[in-house]
């Protein structure tokens, strides 16, 4: 019986889906994947399920437990990180202005993703008219101030979480359209791509099938660099009052809100900074390494 | 000239590309037919406009290329005014294709086995359940060892001979009446390539397939053509049949080709390699007169006209000191 699980063993590595081991291995083995990927995990462990585990919510206020500091700082461990100027719980606040960011953050991502894959592909597989008409998209997108325009919708039409996601999704996408339309240029004239054509099958067939996978990786980098910046843009315009809004915790709403409180209660900011930092550098961190380990070119090493 | 027995007829069939400089007459008024299970070879150095020709067939040529032809006709069915709806059926169904460079040809994302059935499902949405059937069978035909294993792996796992296989595998797949092969073997090593070769003409007269071959290999030609089209600066220069050729061919251009063609014994007795001089002309706005007339050691004033293609029974050239020898 052992024998014969050996045998299968030993045909498994041979010739068996060598490629995903492998894959896997050169993954994990790459610094910024692991610390940047476990750093990411705990934070949406943590922002997930965190204010479930806690015994205050984020919400209750109660003025007598206003600003206690945080433990290492005086306070006692009924409040870790100490309460903010309403006597809330300020890691209650932490974890649930995660949420937030994240749902910012992602949401952001998937629409500005879209928008930009559709014009990006678009453009660069048909060329002609359509590539024109991207390209002067993409231009005058790049000269608009992103924050800006932000702020004054925002302004204008009132400030709700939706409206933040959509405007900030509308306004990242020019990056997802550049790489989508520079690696589709490539891969339109790859042999496979033509002979995908001479299979009989239809353009919309060639770019689900040949296009859209195989310019999966840039894109996934490019959905991490944007991540950090849709994160950070919506901490400024809550910052601004503009973005989140009280009595939803947000990183950027806290930093604002704790303001006035800087020189004697400085975690109130420093606490909601540290934990945007950690966001963005376990996202950018992540990004780097996927693009190290999927470029073919590294592929060797 | 076309008869029930004819696969592909092609008459007058030109294609322009725009450049920077004007427009390219890659192809120009090249006619030419394939008859059931014949190979057709399209010689030429690069750049004279033989894969423009295949491509031209197919309609896959680049964007922005014009396409003229008083008719290309496929079975009796005009593909030239067809819609490309009916060509992406003709496509991968009734005309395979297979390419240079197998290293590319293949989705490098896809398993071997989900390309193959591809095309099946594609062109036989019915008869879904047999493509893994049909795959594995076309894997065993092309000489595949271990085709289960195979139907499971990625392009990145075969070698570049294998790769070629599993894409003449593909043009297979659904039993097509013609078989367009553009220099299948010219990125393959040697040995690879006499064996890619033989099996592509063992199968062609399994399935009775007819195959229009692009190369600019004549050691290729002689071996597996039944007739030969040699083109130059876009143009038929001579087309006969492969013996004919091959015993007396007729266009000073073809002489040369030939000519140039290294023999061991002719090294052997240390002969130099024999060269054609000069360069193919720039297509840049067409050309006139004979393509050929600068670097012809036969050539005569006459030559700055228009060559038209003169033909008996076997065989068609285009040159002016051509003499066919029976009535034109």
């Amino acid at each position: 019986m052992s024998t014969e699980s050996a045998v299968a063993k030993t045909s498994a590595t041979q010739y068996g889906p060598d490629g995903f081991g492998r894959t896997a291995k050169r993954w994990l083995s790459n610094s910024g994947i692991t610390v940047g990927g476990l750093l990411l995990l705990l934070i949406l462990f943590s922002t997930l399920i965190g204010p479930m585990l806690l015994p205050h919510d984020a919400f209750d206020q109660s003025l007598v437990h206003r600003l206690k500091p945080p433990v290492w700082q005086g306070g006692s461990f009924e409040h870790l990180l100490g309460t903010d100027h309403l006597g809330r719980d300020y890691l209650a606040r932490l974890l649930w202005g995660g949420r937030i960011s994240l749902l910012i953050g992602f949401s952001t991502i998937v629409v500005a993703a879209v928008f930009g894959t559709t014009i990006g592909v678009l453009a660069g597989y048909f060329g002609g008219t359509i590539d024109l008409v991207a390209r002067f998209l993409i231009m005058v997108r790049l000269a608009l101030p992103a924050v800006l325009i932000a702020l004054a919708v925002a302004f204008i039409a009132g400030p709700s979480l939706q409206l933040l996601i959509i405007v900030l999704g509308l306004l990242l996408w020019d990056r997802f359209a550049v790489v989508a339309r520079a690696t589709t240029l490539q891969l339109r004239h790859t042999e496979f791509v033509v002979a995908a054509r001479a299979m009989g099958c239809s353009n919309l067939t060639i770019i689900r099938r040949d296009i859209l996978p195989n310019i999966g990786s840039q894109l996934i980098v490019i959905g991490t660099v944007e991540l950090a910046n849709a994160v950070l843009i919506a901490a400024a315009l809550s910052f601004l009052g503009l973005g989140v809004q009280p009595p939803l915790p947000d990183w950027g709403l806290m930093i604002s809100e704790g303001r006035q409180y800087l020189l004697f209660s400085p975690y109130l900011i420093t606490l909601p900074g540290v934990a945007m930092m950690l966001l963005v550098l376990a996202v950018n961190l992540l990004g780097d390494g996927i693009r190290e380990v999927t470029d073919p070119e590294a592929k060797g090493r | 000239m076309s008869t029930p027995d004819t696969i592909l007829s092609v008459r007058n069939l030109s294609v322009q590309l725009p450049h920077r400089a004007g427009l390219v007459h890659a192809v120009r008024d090249v006619s030419f037919d394939i008859r059931r299970g014949e190979t057709v070879c399209v010689v030429g150095e690069s750049g004279c406009g033989k894969s423009m020709t295949a491509m031209a067939v197919l309609n896959l040529l680049p964007r922005g290329a014009r396409r003229e032809a008083t008719a290309i006709e496929f079975l009796g069915e005009p593909i030239h005014t067809a819609p490309e709806s009916r060509l992406r059926q003709l496509r991968g169904d009734r005309i395979g294709t297979i390419f240079q460079e197998p290293l590319t040809a293949l989705n490098p994302l896809l398993t071997v086995g989900d390309q193959l059935m591809e095309v099946y499902r594609r062109h036989r949405p019915r008869r879904q359940h047999e493509a893994r059937a049909r795959a594995l069978d076309m894997l065993a035909q092309v000489g595949i060892p271990r085709p289960v294993e195979r139907l499971g792996q990625y392009p990145h796992q075969l070698s570049g001979g294998l790769r070629q296989r599993i894409v003449i595998a593909m043009a297979l797949m659904c039993e097509p009446a013609l078989i367009v092969a553009d220099e299948p073997t010219t990125a393959l090593d040697v040995t690879i390539q006499a064996q890619i070769l033989r099996l592509l003409v063992d199968l062609k007269d399994k399935f009775g397939v007819a195959l229009l071959l692009i190369t600019h290999d004549l050691a290729v030609a002689s071996r597996v053509a039944d007739k030969v089209v040699v083109m130059y600066a876009g143009e038929v220069v001579e087309q006969a049949s492969t013996a004919a050729f091959f015993a007396v061919p007729k266009h000073p251009y073809a002489t040369g080709l030939l000519g140039c063609l290294p023999s061991v014994s002719a090294e052997r007795s240390g002969a130099p390699l024999q060269v054609i001089p000069g360069t193919v002309p720039s297509l840049v706005g067409g050309v006139a007169g004979c393509g050929f007339r600068e670097r012809c050691r036969l050539a005569l004033a006459e030559c700055q006209r228009d060559i038209p293609l003169v033909s008996n029974s076997s065989r068609s050239v285009r040159c002016i000191r051509a003499d066919l020898g029976d009535s034109v």
